[in-house]
């Protein structure tokens, strides 16, 4: 087959398509997972105009507006500091119960929304994924990156409750940014894999809110991860939560923290973002024809 | 011979299909249904049966060169749009190949992308963006664009309260403003009005000029004419001809004219919900001789039968030369004092009366289709083929083709005298 590098040239005019190379070639196989990182590259525009259309679509039509992205924290806090620390009397670590938990319940808020729109995005957005080409992965990961936002809302409202707690904000407060990233690496994970599963089994939809319910108590949000057995602690850490949870309360709060199960938690994420690109490679080439 | 801008070679899509017309499932067969599929997903679901396999296309090879503009025509459901599926990277060929030298542009629907809850400006960039043009391009061409759409004064408003005409507007703008070397376009000139259709047509013939290459899939065999230099017809999921465009319209009318020969009713080459199909239709003079020839200027009876009537329903078909060249159409849901409804004869037919048939001799054919609640129900291509002979309007002759279009009115002359 013969490529014209001379016509490429002379029509690379002052306007630019950012997706589309001069040259491209269509087969049945598999895109090689290099080329797709290009395509990713080559497509960032659009994955910046896909989270800042749902950062600005959120709270459109809504009362509160962007309030909501504190109060569902908080309104998940006053319920747990009733029932498990009241109630219950469930150990904070010796910190004030309703800050202990919301140390929690804000990268937590990050994760479970994440991982419900991410799940939903590519069922709500089939239009798109039948109707216009561009890389398929950049509709679950935008609809994960619209929630750092609301995040970063949240983490400011946590930082003023703790200071208004009396705790002292130290230095190890910076390692907050490498932790949210581990939020969304494991958000990711399981986003990707789902949001690629529901294309074809609408079931999916069914089974996350309970999904998001059992691994809200799988994680150590509403109580002390140290409550368990020792041995079980790294059994427990497989859930990237836990590493995030307490990392949080760590940077935070100045709570103890296990270099081990953290470890554990990191790799348990990474493993999880290498599986669900791997299921969403295998499926993306059918979602067009399948969603 | 001009560079290539397009190459396929040997493409072949094909397609599992779970169930195929499902018109009104009864609760036992949904059950039977849902077990049938759940056993053959247990089974894995990457071993279709044959039976469950439908070819979209089939070893289909094509090469198109730098600054063609090549219309693509079939029926229904042929493989036109998987072919521009394909060559826009939305899906991916069963087998075979395709390369594409240049940077292409596709547009498989208006608007896609628009989200209702942000305004005019926002949705232009997000668009804009979803379309593969980057933000500097769009803030460039913004202006343009807004002038193009005529919605300068409601550029802030969220585009769920525009009109659909304005929805329209906005949305094919933008899509003209890109700038790409090949541009595949899906049947979208379909919609919005007149006025505007002519707009957007003068903007792509402007593309075409420009040495754009142009992949435009059509049903309007008149637009393809008078856009399109190329006719390629897709037939089965194959290439069935391939050529000057007047050629490949002219073949696909004399294959339409063959399969029309079927009863419309055992015709397989329709689309629509379904819900409702058309059996039959019959066209006659209609008046105290019955007869199947048309005349230009006696009566015509065009009756549609339809299976299954629901109350509400609205039957209308469009005539076509030739050419396939669109003369005119008729609508039952546009009524008048003078409509009739047929009560009580447990009539199943929409029956369409004219005193006087205007159009010219020749040869012509029926695209006729049923519509309920607002969804197109069924639609049959080339539903009937039928002749009109030489007559006389108001006891005037008209002659056969006379090249000055398909029409001819009643009217008189007054002439200077001696």
């Amino acid at each position: 087959m013969s490529a014209t590098p001379e016509v490429a040239d002379q029509n690379r005019s002052t306007s630019q398509l950012i997706g589309n190379l001069n040259y491209v070639s269509i087969t049945a196989d598999r895109t090689s997972l290099s080329a797709e990182l290009g395509e990713f590259w080559r497509y960032r525009e659009l994955l910046y105009f896909l989270v800042w259309r749902d950062v600005k679509v959120r709270y459109k039509q809504t009362l509160l507006g962007a309030a909501w992205a504190v109060l569902q924290p908080l309104l998940t806090m006053a319920v747990f500091s009733l029932f498990f620390g009241k109630l219950a009397g469930v150990s904070s670590e010796g910190l004030p119960y309703p800050l202990f938990t919301l140390a929690a319940l804000v990268p937590w808020t990050l994760f479970a929304s994440g991982l419900i729109q991410a799940s939903n995005s590519l069922v709500a957005s089939q239009d798109l994924v039948k109707k216009i080409y561009f890389p398929r992965v950049l509709v679950p990961l935008a609809s994960l990156l619209s929630g750092v936002v609301d995040f970063v809302v949240a983490s400011i409202f946590l930082m003023a409750m703790a200071y208004w707690y009396g705790v002292t904000l130290r230095a190890q407060l910076a390692w907050i940014a490498p932790l949210t990233l581990l939020t969304l690496v494991a958000a990711s994970g399981a986003g990707l894999m789902f949001a690629a599963l529901n294309v074809r089994y609408r079931d999916i939809q069914q089974v996350i809110p309970y999904l998001v319910q059992i691994w809200l108590f799988a994680s150590p949000v509403a109580y002390s991860g140290h409550m368990l057995p020792r041995k079980w602690q790294f059994v427990y850490a497989i859930n990237p939560m836990v590493g995030v949870v307490e990392g949080f309360r760590w940077a935070i709060l100045g709570s103890p923290i296990a270099l081990s199960t953290t470890s554990i938690s990191i790799l348990a994420a990474l493993i999880m973002l290498m599986i669900g690109i791997a299921y969403f490679r295998s499926a993306e080439s059918e979602f067009a024809d399948i969603v | 011979m001009r560079s290539p801008a397009i190459i396929c070679e040997h493409l072949n899509k094909r397609y599992r299909i779970g169930r195929l017309h499902n018109d009104f499932p009864t609760l036992r067969d949904s059950l039977a249904e849902t077990a049938r599929q759940v056993v053959a997903r247990l089974r894995g679901p990457h071993e279709p049966r044959q039976s469950n396999i439908v070819w979209a296309l089939r070893d289909v090879s094509l090469e198109i060169g730098q600054g063609e503009t090549v219309g693509i025509i079939g029926n229904n459901g042929t493989g036109k749009s998987t072919l521009l599926r394909i060559l826009s990277r939305i899906t991916r060929p069963s087998s075979g190949s395709a390369s594409i030298h240049g940077r292409v542009a596709a547009l498989l629907d208006v608007g896609t992308g628009f989200h209702p809850e942000l305004t005019g400006r926002e949705n232009i960039f997000l668009n804009g963006v979803i379309l593969g043009m980057s933000r500097s391009d769009i803030a460039r061409k913004f202006d343009e664009i807004v002038a193009f759409a005529e919605v300068e004064r409601f550029l802030d408003t969220p585009v769920k309260h525009y009109s659909s005409g304005m929805h329209l507007r906005l949305a094919f703008a933008i899509a003209a403003h890109l700038e790409p070397e090949i541009l595949l376009i899906d049947e979208i000139l379909a919609v919005g009005d007149a006025g505007f259709q002519r707009k957007c047509l003068g903007k792509m013939n402007d593309v075409a000029r420009q040495g754009r290459t142009v992949l435009f899939v059509s049903h309007n065999l008149g637009t393809v004419q008078s856009l399109c230099r190329r006719g390629v017809m897709i037939r089965e999921g194959r290439v069935a001809a391939d050529g000057k465009t007047s050629d490949t319209v002219a073949e696909y009318l004399r294959t339409l004219e063959e399969v029309s020969s079927a009863s419309i009713a055992n015709r397989v080459d329709r689309s629509g919900k379904g819900l409702m199909t058309l059996i039959e239709l019959q066209v006659s003079t209609g008046d105290a001789n019955p007869s199947k020839v048309l005349a230009t200027g006696r009566p015509a009876r065009f009756a549609c039968k339809v299976d299954r009537y629901r109350p509400g329903a609205s039957c209308a078909f469009d005539i076509y030369d030739q050419l396939g060249q669109p003369v005119t159409y008729f609508d039952s849901s546009m009524s008048s004092a003078e409509d009739v409804a047929m009560m009580g004869n447990g009539s199943r037919e929409f029956v369409c009366e004219l005193d006087q048939l205007l159009l010219i001799p020749g040869r012509y054919h029926i695209n006729a289709g049923v519509t309920w609640n607002g969804e197109l129900q069924d639609f049959v291509e080339g539903a009937i083929f039928m002749d009109v002979e030489q007559g006389a309007l108001n006891g005037r002759p008209v002659p056969r083709e006379t090249g000055y279009g398909a029409v001819c009115m009643p009217h008189r002359w007054l002439t200077p005298g001696l």
